[in-house]
């Protein structure tokens, strides 16, 4: 499936190193290790699961970034993408090929990409995407501390999002406010893949996992969840549930992670 | 602006759609909409309170239903605006209208431009999650299931994806009718409304775009409590009408999340009420309807009179802070008999009032005078015959023109009369131990029998003599004044 790619992801693996005091590579943000608590739960889970230090781009992949991608690999052009890898609608703001356009600013994130062209991106960067795990880690941090569920204009920002339908065109990336690890437009932008992004259910038609009853619907939706208040996390998890990995949606785009 | 939407012209003009995948599962042969050899129509949809008409079908068909999810800003309320989740465009959602034994067949588009996804729960499928387990849809997608309508009633339907309270509350509720096979009885007009709860970060009626708080939702305090998704959407122009003589259908469902309705119209008793939707069970002669969230009934009544009738959740600080009221404009000939209208503004009536308290006490068998303020005659003034007959008139026409009737001729068979009364004239201290003892048993009067209960009267003796001297000196009768002193004397008697 993926024998189109280039090989440049190779060149990841020489990137890795020491998370000591070096500073992050560039465009990227450390986040440190620490505790993920996972929205849904079963009897015997953990409370809380480990997540090593990692860095995270502090904004989203640009249109402009992207387009350097498909340059470099014209097998990623919408117009020779295999149909395995992805929906029609892929890069379907863009005017053309390499031609951006009036609905995709070059410093606006990219969206409409499949989770395999996500993928392909991040390693041909020689990155790679976010677990689920990293990600809610990263948005679970503040604006001025590590804990934003305690920091009211931080949830007020995250519930300001849902109430304002995605515009036609999408704002600059990293144009937000940056949280206490100095990533950006984590919740309040576009939605944005994560490597494992179907580990998790709420309310599709299949993830049973861990023994937990996770093809449940409506407000059998909220069985096994440690916390109701976090409507956000509900809301993440569920956009997840909803995707395959070749669909492209107007308000999902990305950005890349690695491990030190 | 709403313009009539047929679904069979809906436009795929979404590049995303990936196309309806079917659900992977088998169905049985004759509920699987792919292999479907039912006629195939498509539903038609009206804007609330709008409702399609009846299904006019003797045979099921394959009803093709296409629900577009679309996230807009709305108006919520004067200044107020709120980013609501639709089925259709419309709070509430669009009405479907099928027929028992239909196959239906839903198709859900979750528009590109919608933020989030979103499923659909029909409580009238029988099946995993009412559909939502079927039909969770990323935004730019179309998911795709059916179901055989095996039960006709009306039933709410609403999105299942969580968090739910938040994506009911944000509008995403509608109704869909199963006619029974035969049909409903048809009706004059049908309605659709629809009761939900908005839960806002600003108080009621603060103005600008509303942001969706999740702790007033969790602990089901909402800003507004709305008919058919903002306030004043069935107020003025666009209330409900009618005209007199009319029968009103009204479909009403609560979406909820969280607060039973106390669904009431003021100056109407329903005439029949078809209890959570369902169809074969009637309620007649109705005052206020519990809907609860997730439920819906079908309200019937009809209009014998003019004028406005407000329709309310009797809960009434919702109704009277948080925006549940609406209206049905009857408009016609009035009808006196039904309904006077004001009759008269007069002074105070406080004598009367006495007198009606007296008599409701005698009703209760009270055994002690009320201690009624009563008007005395100035001392050593002897009141006219008129001041006697006029003050007697009152306490008749308040104590004893019910039974006895005003012109004093009773009911033949129940109450007997008191104009030209034999029984009256024959015997003057029995008549007067009459108001004050009461009278229980059988008597003849001007040749006819009675038996019935005349309960002691709780009046002064002034008050009894006053009333008697009314009694036998009207419609003809000449027997004579009654005086105090005779009362008096009677009453020491009968103890």
């Amino acid at each position: 499936m993926i024998h189109g790619l280039p090989r440049a992801f190779v060149l990841g693996a020489c990137l890795t190193g020491s998370a000591g005091a070096e500073p992050p590579p560039a465009g990227m943000a450390l986040v440190p290790a620490g505790n993920y608590a996972p929205l849904f739960q079963g009897k015997n889970d953990p409370a809380t699961i480990r997540v090593p230090a990692f860095y995270i781009d502090v904004r989203q992949v640009t249109n402009a970034e992207f387009l350097g991608f498909v340059r470099a690999n014209p097998n990623w052009r919408r117009s020779r993408v295999s149909p395995l890898l992805t929906e029609t609608g892929y890069l379907g703001n863009w005017s053309g090929d390499v031609e951006l356009g009036p609905r995709a600013p070059a410093d606006s994130p990219v969206v409409l990409v499949s989770w395999f062209a996500a993928h392909a991106y991040a390693r041909w960067r020689g990155l790679r995407l976010p677990t689920t795990a990293e990600w809610e880690r990263a948005v679970s941090a503040g604006f001025t501390t590590e804990n934003g569920a305690a920091e009211p204009t931080y949830r007020e920002a995250m519930l300001d999002w849902f109430s304002v339908p995605t515009p036609l065109v999408l704002p600059p990336a990293g144009s937000g406010r940056p949280d206490v690890y100095g990533v950006r437009n984590l919740m309040d932008l576009v939605w944005e893949w994560v490597d494992d992004f179907n580990s998790t259910f709420v309310g599709g038609d299949s993830g049973d996992d861990s023994g937990l009853d996770r093809n449940l619907v409506c407000g059998a939706g909220g069985t096994g969840v440690r916390d109701f208040t976090n409507y956000p996390a509900f809301l993440r998890f569920e956009f997840r549930s909803s995707l395959g990995a070749n669909y492209v949606v107007p308000n999902l785009g990305f950005r890349c992670a690695r491990s030190p | 602006m709403r313009s009539l939407l047929l679904a069979a012209s809906w436009c795929l003009g979404l590049a995303a759609l990936a196309g309806c995948s079917r659900e992977g599962g088998t169905t049985a042969a004759s509920g699987d909409a792919s292999v479907s050899t039912l006629p195939l129509e498509y539903a038609l949809f009206l804007p609330a309170p709008r409702v399609p008409g009846p299904v006019n079908r003797r045979h099921p068909a394959h009803v093709m239903v296409d629900l577009e999810v679309r996230e807009l800003v709305r108006h919520l309320a004067n200044g107020v605006d709120y980013t609501f989740w639709t089925f259709g465009g419309d709070v509430p959602g669009l009405f479907i209208r099928v027929r028992e034994g239909d196959l239906v067949e839903i198709r859900l588009h979750n528009h590109p431009s919608s933020k989030l996804p979103h499923n659909i729960d029909l409580h009238a499928v029988i099946g995993p999650g009412g559909g939502a387990a079927s039909t969770i849809t990323a935004p730019g997608h179309t998911s795709t299931f059916s179901f055989t309508a095996l039960h006709p009633g009306l039933y709410v339907y609403h999105c299942g994806t969580a968090p739910v309270p938040m994506h009911v509350a944000n509008g995403m509720y509608g109704l869909i009718l199963v006619e029974p096979k035969d049909g409903l009885p048809p009706v004059d007009h049908e309605y659709y409304v629809m009761q939900g709860e908005v839960y806002t970060v600003g108080r009621y009626g603060e103005e600008g775009l509303q942001a969706f708080d999740p702790d007033k939702a969790g602990d089901e305090r909402p800003a507004y409590v709305i008919f058919n998704g903002s306030v004043g959407s069935l107020v003025g122009e666009n209330a409900l009408t009618a005209k007199v003589g009319e029968t009103v259908r009204i479909y009403f469902g609560n979406g909820g999340p969280n607060l039973t309705s106390s669904f009431h119209v003021i100056g109407e008793v329903l005439d029949r009420v078809y209890g959570d939707g369902a169809t074969r069970v009637v309620d007649r002669d109705v005052q206020t309807v519990s809907v609860a969230p997730g439920s819906a009934a079908i309200i019937e009544l009809e209009t014998p009179v003019p004028g406005t009738f407000v329709l309310v959740d009797h809960a009434l600080s919702r109704a009277f802070g948080k925006g549940a009221l609406g209206m049905l404009k009857v408009t016609g000939p009035g009808n006196p008999a039904v309904y006077s209208g004001k009759i008269s503004d007069t002074e105070y009536g406080g004598t009367a009032l006495e007198v009606v308290a007296a008599h409701s006490a005698s009703l209760l068998g009270s055994t002690s005078v009320p201690s009624l303020p009563d008007i005395e005659d100035l001392p050593g003034v002897v009141p006219t015959l008129e001041v006697r007959m006029e003050r007697g008139r009152r306490i008749f026409l308040m104590a004893c023109f019910a039974c006895h009737q005003p012109d004093g001729r009773g009911l033949p068979g129940v109450f007997p009369p008191l104009a030209g009364s034999d029984f009256l004239k024959a015997n003057r201290e029995r008549a007067i131990r009459i108001p004050l003892k009461g009278l229980t048993g059988e008597v003849v009067v001007n040749g006819k029998v009675f038996n019935n209960v005349m309960p002691p009267q709780l009046f002064t003796d002034r008050q009894i003599a006053d009333v008697l001297t009314y009694v036998m000196n009207s419609w003809g009768n000449n027997f004579g004044t009654v005086s105090v002193d005779e009362v008096k004397r009677a009453r020491g008697e009968a103890k």
